[in-house]
C-alpha cells in the first residue's frame, strides 16, 4: 500500500513511533469504563531497541495493539513513520505472548505465510522461509508441525515468521515469558544477532527488568492503574551485547559493576 | 445459543453415533501396548462374542421354545432366511443391491449437500455477525421444528422419486453440520486471527487458512452424527412415500406382518452406517492428521 513512498526521509523515518497523549479506555460488561492507559506519550526511534516494563495489568499490551493497527486509542495519537495508524500497516511484526503458530501446518508453511498472504510467488516463498528456518537454527525441521516442537523451537519459529516480512517494526509481547531462564537467555541473544541484521525498531514488553536491561537501548518503566509512563532510562551499554546473560549475572550492567556479585541488584 | 454448544460438545467426544457404538469397547484402553494389552484385548473380544451368543442364542431359543411369539418378535434363524432370500430372489420391488442403493444413493447425496451448505452457512454466520444476528430467531424455530415432519411435505412437493428423500436427508444433516460449523467458527482463538491479519492476510484469507482448518475439527466431529442423520432422513422419506428403497421394504413387511423383514432391513441398515462411520473415521485421521494423538481418534477406530 505504501510501496509507492519515495526512497527520502519520510522512508529512513518509517520506522519511527511516536505515542502522544494517548488514553485508552475499556468498555466493561457492566457499562462502566475502564481506563487502561492514561496520557502515555513515549517515542521510539528508527532502529531503536525500546523496552517496556511494568507489572502486569499497566497496559504494556494494550499499547502494543494499537502501535499495530488492532485496536484504537479513546484519545491522543498513535503515529508510526510520521502517519497515524489507521489499520495494520505493512511493515510492522509482532510476537504474542502465547504461540500464534497454526498447528495444522508445518514449521515451513507457518513460516511462509507473511510472504504467501503478500503475493509472494510459493517457490519464493517458501525458499525464503527455509533460509529463515536455517537462521534460527532450525534447518531440518522444515515439516514437523508446531506441537512437535519444544516450547524453545517454537518460539524460534515465531521470530522467523515475524522476522522473513522484513518489518520496520516489531513489536514483541513477553515473547519468552514462557521458556526457562537458559532458554530464555539463548533466545535473548538470538534475537540480537536477528535484530542486528535488519535493524527494525522494537517495542519489547517484559515484566523481567534484567532481561529488559540486558536487550535494550532505552527502557520504559510504566505503573498500573492506570498505565501510565513512570521513566524512561537510556541503557548504555556497547554493542553487540555479547552474551545476554553474562549482563544478567553480572557482565556489566550499569547497576552491577562489580564482577563479584553472585546476581545482579537490579530489582 | 445453547444447543450448538451442548451439540457440539457431544461432537468433539467422537459423536453420539461413536459413542453408542463404543459401548461394546468401552473396556478397552487406547494407548495400552504390549503383550498384557494383547491378553486384555483377547478376553474383551471373548467377551463381546459371549454377549452376541447369549443375545442372539436367547432369542432364537426362546422363540424356538415359544415362550416369545416368533409372529411378532421375529427370530434370528428367520432374520438370516429372510436375507438370503432377498440376496436371491429379490425383493417385492426389484433386487436387493437396488433397494439398497436406492437408500445409499440418497443418504449420500443428502450428506453431501447438507454438509456443504451447513459449512458454507456456519462459516458466514459465524464470520458475519449482522448476518447471524438477522438470522437467528429463524434458524431457532427451524430448529426447534421436529424436521422430520417436513418429510410429509416433501414428498407432496418433489415426489416419490429419491428427490423428497435426498431433500429431506440434506435438511436434517445441514443442521447438525451448520450448528458445529459455526460454533467451530466462533471459537477461533483470536490470537491465530490477529497474528495472520499483521502478516498480511486479507478477510479471506484469514478464512482460508485460520478460520476454516479451525472449525474443521468441529465440523469433522459433526459429521458422525451427520450421516446417523442423513440415513434417517432417507429411510423417513421411503417410509413416507416412494417406489424403492429400504425403507419401503420395510414398510413392506410391516404392512404383512412379517417381522422378520423389518428386522432384516435394519441390519443392512446397520451395516450401512457401520462402513459409513468407519470411512469418516478415516476421513477424520487424514484431515487431522496436523493434530497430536487424541482420544477421539481412538474412540472411532
Amino acid at each position: 500500500m505504501r510501496s509507492n513512498t519515495p526512497r527520502d526521509s519520510q522512508l529512513a523515518q518509517s520506522g519511527r513511533i511516536e505515542l502522544s497523549g494517548v488514553t485508552k479506555r475499556f468498555q466493561t460488561p457492566g457499562g462502566t469504563s475502564f481506563t487502561a492507559l492514561r496520557d502515555v506519550t513515549m517515542t521510539v526511534e528508527p532502529g531503536e531497541f525500546c523496552a517496556v516494563v511494568g507489572p502486569s495489568g499497566c497496559g504494556k499490551s494494550t499499547t502494543l495493539t494499537m502501535v499495530a493497527g488492532l485496536d484504537r486509542a479513546s484519545e491522543g495519537t498513535v503515529s508510526v513513520g510520521g502517519e497515524p495508524v489507521s489499520g495494520i500497516g505493512r511493515g510492522t511484526s509482532f510476537m504474542f505472548q502465547t504461540d500464534a503458530l497454526l498447528p495444522w501446518k508445518t514449521v515451513l508453511g507457518n513460516v511462509a505465510m507473511g510472504p504467501l498472504f503478500r503475493g509472494v510467488p510459493k517457490k519464493n516463498a517458501l525458499a525464503d522461509a527455509r533460509d529463515w528456518l536455517r537462521m534460527v537454527g532450525l534447518a531440518g525441521f522444515e515439516d514437523r508441525h508446531p506441537h512437535q516442537l519444544s516450547g524453545g523451537m517454537r518460539k524460534r519459529v515465531s521470530l522467523a515468521a515475524a522476522l522473513i516480512n522484513e518489518p520496520k517494526i516489531l513489536l514483541m509481547d513477553e515473547p519468552f515469558g514462557a521458556l526457562d531462564v537458559q532458554t530464555k537467555a539463548i533466545m535473548s541473544n538470538e534475537l540480537l544477532t536477528l535484530w542486528d541484521q535488519s535493524k527494525p525498531s522494537v517495542i519489547f514488553v517484559t515484566h523481567d527488568l534484567e532481561e529488559a536491561i540486558a536487550l535494550a537501548d532505552k527502557v520504559v518503566v510504566m505503573t498500573a492503574g492506570p498505565g501510565t509512563v513512570k521513566d524512561v532510562f537510556a541503557v548504555d551499554l556497547p554493542r553487540p551485547r555479547g552474551a545476554v546473560q553474562e549482563i544478567r549475572f553480572g557482565g556489566g550492567s550499569p547497576s552491577c559493576t562489580t564482577r563479584s556479585g553472585s546476581r545482579c541488584a537490579t530489582r | 445459543m445453547t444447543s450448538p454448544a451442548a451439540q457440539a460438545r457431544t461432537g468433539t467426544n467422537g459423536g453420539s453415533l461413536a459413542e453408542g457404538t463404543g459401548g461394546r469397547s468401552a473396556g478397552r484402553r487406547p494407548r495400552a501396548a504390549g503383550g498384557r494389552s494383547r491378553g486384555r484385548k483377547l478376553r474383551v473380544h471373548a467377551a463381546q462374542l459371549a454377549v452376541f451368543v447369549v443375545i442372539f442364542g436367547g432369542w432364537q431359543l426362546f422363540t424356538s421354545l415359544k415362550i416369545v411369539d416368533p409372529f411378532f418378535f421375529g427370530q434370528p434363524s428367520g432374520i438370516v432366511r429372510t436375507l438370503v432370500d432377498w440376496a436371491r430372489h429379490g425383493t417385492g420391488f426389484g433386487s436387493l443391491w437396488q433397494q439398497i442403493w436406492v437408500t445409499m444413493e440418497e443418504a449420500i447425496l443428502g450428506f453431501l449437500i447438507g454438509t456443504a451448505g451447513g459449512v458454507l452457512v456456519g462459516v458466514l454466520l459465524g464470520q458475519v455477525r449482522f448476518l447471524s444476528e438477522v438470522l437467528s430467531p429463524y434458524i431457532k424455530a427451524l430448529n426447534a421444528l421436529p424436521r422430520i415432519v417436513l418429510g410429509a411435505l416433501f414428498v407432496v412437493v418433489f415426489g416419490l422419486g429419491i428427490e423428497s428423500k435426498v431433500v429431506l436427508a440434506s435438511f436434517l444433516v445441514f443442521f447438525v453440520v451448520f450448528f458445529n460449523a459455526f460454533q467451530g467458527v466462533r471459537e477461533v482463538d483470536g490470537n491465530l486471527v490477529n497474528n495472520a491479519r499483521i502478516l498480511g492476510a486479507s478477510r479471506l484469507q484469514v478464512v482460508r487458512n485460520v478460520v476454516i482448518p479451525s472449525a474443521m475439527t468441529w465440523i469433522i466431529a459433526s459429521l458422525h452424527v451427520a450421516f446417523g442423520f442423513a440415513v434417517i432422513g432417507a429411510i423417513v422419506g421411503e417410509i413416507l412415500g416412494a417406489q424403492h428403497g429400504l425403507g419401503v421394504v420395510i414398510t413392506n413387511s410391516q404392512n404383512n406382518f412379517e417381522t422378520n423383514g423389518i428386522f432384516a432391513g435394519m441390519i443392512i441398515i446397520t451395516v450401512i452406517a457401520l462402513v459409513a462411520e468407519w470411512l469418516i473415521g478415516l476421513l477424520e485421521r487424514r484431515l487431522l492428521a496436523w493434530r497430536p494423538q487424541t482420544t477421539t481418534e481412538a474412540s472411532t477406530l
